[in-house]
């Protein structure tokens, strides 16, 4: 039908897999274990994390015991179920495998299913030396290639988000949002009052502030109870009468996210915005650490370029350090290799244990197609 | 393409959709009718010479025309929109026809007092979420559609149950919290105490005409395609 599957041939072939296996050789020579993953996942446990969303974007079949099943996305949930259920400690594991991703919105153009060589490091002892760890390899297997690499730091946003002096329900608005960065930020405006309520809301509020009982003559139906709909009418009443975030600090907020600069700048600037909002001053010190960390594996972090938002977008589970190395001018394609650091996956995947956890992939096609071979 | 090769055009087999069809020609000097027994889905065009008339259930319009398996067709946008990824890629619209006309909406209990707007559907889903230890249920055919929707409008913690049919039934059967559907009225959410979110719809649609991007246009098709713009237009 379209050019998605080139004929069968997954992404550009034997010259992708050669490069794949050039870069496993490399993980498993720098001492991680080489780790399988099925490629019929559990449908459950994916649709848990991501949601509805996924279903946009992996491919869903079904067996006829295990029920829903989907094509495997992605490498890091597998492995870090392999880990959770008793691997090791500390761990490093890498892996090398086709993942499958609809590609509807880029008009068929992108392959659906392409390599992935992935490194990932589980390890208590220092998350800022691990972070760097990982990003000084990636950096060193991709050197000489045309890539420029970003870093950021989900770990800022979050704080930034937790220490806001607002309700604990506001709070937990914005961090359920924070992956989404229009609502995330209509939020924000609503929050400082500087954004309308909509006018069905701000009616609703009226009929309630004024000890109006607010209920519908029809009957109950669903499993949603009339003991929830009060629930949340208390609620509403109750953040109504939420003070405002005061619009200044929502300016800070909304500069911090936008702070894109070479790496010591941008920590520089942030540390301007702390000065507005001191709880974000510990992340801050730890972004310090890690770039000492990467300087002392040789990157040259006055040429690195730090984006707050980076990362923010993507449907992915990182709560940290996040980086990319991305084809310079080719805006077109997505990043050649990215990752970061996702602690609060093994917690969800842990049933009651965690264990820091950072690393990344490449996808080796888009290396070869870069350098002409495709 | 060979001489004898002809152009086909799909529209709806049955009900008020075929016949609207039919006028919507006739007003334009291409008169569509049935032939055969009066059950037999087959039918001939006359006023637009090497035309034949195919007639297919509407939802399997897009697919055929996606497949250039047939040159024109009549379905409605809702079909076109859920059924095919990139649809502009495949169709070019030649005329909306003016009747048919639907909007696919999200609905609620009524008795959900504290539920007006999309915002409003995200808190209660997250709450519900919280309550319940599992996503609220939305029931619909319209996967595609809602999905891009809610997603676009920040919409989460929801999943879409598949409902061919009934579906403003799924809520009193506890199969669904929430049902995205077609109506034009109205009339069926409410006699199912439910009610329309306050917010434009997912999607306004109305029975359309397209044309297939990947059908033979070689040969006398093209005359047929260019003397079907005049007629349209006109």
């Amino acid at each position: 039908m379209s050019a998605q599957n080139n004929g069968g041939q997954p992404g550009n072939g034997q010259a992708a897999r050669a490069e794949a296996q050039r870069l496993f050789g490399a993980f498993q020579n720098w001492g991680a274990v080489p780790i399988e993953a099925a490629i019929l996942q559990p449908a459950g446990t994916l649709l848990d994390l991501y949601g509805e969303d996924i279903r946009a974007r992996a491919y869903v079949t079904h067996d006829p015991v295990q029920g829903e099943m989907m094509l495997r996305p992605d490498f890091t949930v597998p492995v870090v179920q392999t880990h959770m259920a008793g691997g090791a400690e500390p761990a490093r594991y890498c892996y090398m495998g086709e993942v499958f991703r609809k590609q509807e919105g880029a008009g068929g153009a992108r392959a659906s299913e392409y390599l992935q060589v992935g490194y990932e490091v589980f390890d208590r002892a220092n998350p800022q030396r691990a972070d760097a760890e990982v990003f000084a390899l990636f950096a060193r297997l991709l050197s000489g290639r045309a890539l420029r690499p970003s870093i950021g730091d989900i770990g800022i946003l979050r704080a930034a988000v937790n220490g806001l002096p607002t309700s604990d329900l506001r709070r937990a608005a914005l961090m359920r949002h924070l992956w989404r960065p229009q609502r995330f930020r209509a939020l924000l405006e609503r929050f400082a009052g500087r954004a309308p309520l909509p006018e069905a809301r701000a009616a609703l509020l009226a009929r309630l502030q004024a000890g109006e009982r607010v209920e519908s003559a029809a009957p109950q139906i669903g499993l949603r109870s009339g003991a929830e709909v009060e629930a949340r009418l208390t609620k509403l009443l109750s953040d109504a009468q939420t003070p405002h975030i005061p619009g200044a600090l929502v300016d800070r907020v909304e500069a911090l996210l936008n702070v894109a600069d070479k790496a010591p700048k941008a920590l520089a600037q942030m540390r301007a915005h702390a000065g507005d909002m001191p709880w974000i001053a510990p992340s801050l010190d730890l972004l310090e650490q890690r770039l000492a960390a990467l300087a002392a594996l040789g990157i040259d972090v006055d040429a690195l370029d730090f984006e707050a938002s980076y990362g923010r977008t993507t449907l992915e589970y990182y709560d940290g350090f996040v980086f990319g190395f991305s084809a310079d001018g080719r805006e077109d394609l997505p990043p050649v290799a990215s990752g970061g650091r996702f602690d609060a996956l093994t917690t969800v995947l842990g049933q009651g244990s965690s264990i820091p956890a950072v690393g990344g992939v490449v996808r080796p096609a888009l290396l070869v197609e870069l350098e002409g071979g495709a | 393409m060979s001489l004898d090769q002809r152009v086909k055009i799909g529209v709806p087999s049955k009900g008020r959709l075929m016949e609207k069809t039919f006028d919507w020609f006739s007003a334009r000097g291409i008169t569509m009718r049935r032939t055969g027994a009066e059950r037999e889905y087959s039918g001939a065009v006359d006023g637009l010479e090497g035309v034949d008339l195919v007639l297919l259930s509407a939802s399997e319009i897009p697919r055929e025309l996606a497949a250039g398996r047939i040159h024109f067709g009549v379905t409605g946008t809702d079909l076109v929109r859920e059924k095919l990824a990139d649809w502009r890629a495949q169709l070019e619209v030649m005329a909306e026809l003016g009747f048919g006309h639907a909007d696919l909406i999200i609905a609620v209990p009524e008795a959900w007092v504290d539920v007006e707007t999309l915002d409003d559907l995200d808190a209660v889903a997250a709450a519900f979420r919280q309550d319940h230890g599992f996503r609220l249920r939305i029931a619909t055919k319209y996967h595609r559609l809602v999905r891009e929707f809610l997603r676009a409008n920040g919409v989460a913690d929801y999943q879409l149950v598949d409902s061919q049919g009934a579906t403003e039934g799924t809520i009193r059967n506890l199969t669904a919290e929430a049902v995205a559907d077609i109506t034009s009225t109205g009339e069926t959410l409410r006699a199912n105490h439910l009610k329309i979110l306050n917010t434009a719809p997912v999607l306004r649609s109305q029975a359309t005409l397209y044309r297939s991007l990947s059908a033979d246009w070689s040969g006398a098709s093209a005359d047929i395609l260019a003397h079907l713009r005049e007629r349209v237009a006109g």
